[in-house]
């Protein structure tokens, strides 16, 4: 497969770099921070969006607002002697309303599923009832989230 | 707790998936007048359901072609202070998410290289020097999605498309 890497001069960097620290500002506000012209800011904006390089802006939702005071990582092994191990887990993972993220690994863990519960009554039953069902699982460990410490998905730029 | 309707579950959704459409657009999508869509929205961000916006770049065309995620034990527990390892830890700039967790590690942490030369010279460098660093263990992301979690569970879902994020192993 063939990539293409963007070479980004300094003003794009830099407009990326407080892009990413407040994405809600607008481009007059972003442009002054990047020492540049609005003008110029749009424009460097505009072409950056169309080659690609920034693909969009999404909320993040806070579920802990929304009552669910519970996060736990599930770090799942597969039988991998079963060579659908991966299709049907995930397939299985994906019908599950409280599984927000599903990742797939090199490694000692082979998927990780971050479910969320209201609290740990819901998660007990939830674990028994619709994680502990699902397919070619042959090992599984949990890691509760005490805090969230750092949550920043910026690139280095 | 903040009880949602499916207006507001649709319009977390939509937010979710691009929060810089126009309010006008969005509230003809859904069928509802202008002001009610803004007023929802704005009480969306008010509320703190939507806690942040996130830019959403093309890692590989900016040349970051690995995501790392680090369970991170720590050597000597009482004798680190847990500040000093979280202020050093949170101070890398290639470390993106930082949990404090319960289990078989104490620190989950997701870091993004370059590639592989330079997540290890981030692991020997950063994160190996970090006050009280024991047992690390390293998993390397080959794909991921992120699930609309219970906001699918909605009757009346305006869209389906669940956005999976191909990361691609480089």
């Amino acid at each position: 497969m063939y990539m293409i890497k963007f070479m980004l001069d300094d003003l794009e960097r830099r407009i990326l770099r407080h892009l990413q620290i407040d994405p809600a500002r607008s481009v007059a506000a972003l442009a002054e921070a990047a020492n540049t012209t609005s003008a110029v800011c749009a424009r460097r904006l505009a072409r950056m969006k169309q080659n690609g390089v920034i693909l969009g802006q999404e909320a993040v939702i806070d579920w802990r607002v929304l009552g669910y005071e519970v996060e736990v990582s599930l770090r799942v092994s597969l039988d991998k002697t079963q060579t659908r191990a991966f299709d049907d887990f995930i397939t299985a993972a994906r019908l599950v309303p409280e599984v927000i993220e599903i990742q797939t690994f090199l490694g000692r863990v082979d998927v990780r599923l971050s479910v969320i519960a209201r609290d740990m009554a819901h998660y007990q039953h939830l674990y028994r009832t619709r994680v502990l069902t699902l397919p070619h699982i042959s090992d599984i460990e949990t890691l509760m989230q005490v805090a969230l410490i750092k949550s920043q998905e910026m690139l280095p730029i | 707790m903040i009880e949602l309707d499916d207006l507001d579950r649709n319009l977390l959704i939509a937010l979710r998936s691009d929060c810089t459409q126009a309010i006008g657009a969005l509230a003809r999508e859904l069928g509802v007048s202008q002001p009610v869509a803004w007023r929802r929205v704005k009480r969306l961000y008010d509320l703190g359901v939507i806690k942040a916006r996130r830019v959403h770049l093309d890692h590989e065309k900016l040349g970051f072609g690995v995501t790392v995620f680090l369970g991170i034990k720590l050597a000597a527990k009482g004798r680190v202070s847990l500040e000093d390892f979280e202020r050093a830890v949170k101070a890398i700039p290639e470390v993106q998410i930082v949990e404090h967790v319960l289990g078989l590690y104490d620190y989950r942490l997701r870091v993004v290289a370059r590639d592989i030369s330079d997540f290890e010279r981030i692991l020997r460098r950063r994160v190996m020097t970090l006050p009280g660093v024991g047992d690390v263990e390293a998993n390397v992301l080959l794909s991921e999605e992120r699930r609309l979690g219970p906001l699918g569970q909605t009757d009346n879902v305006y869209t389906k498309v669940d956005r999976a994020i191909p990361l691609g192993a480089g």
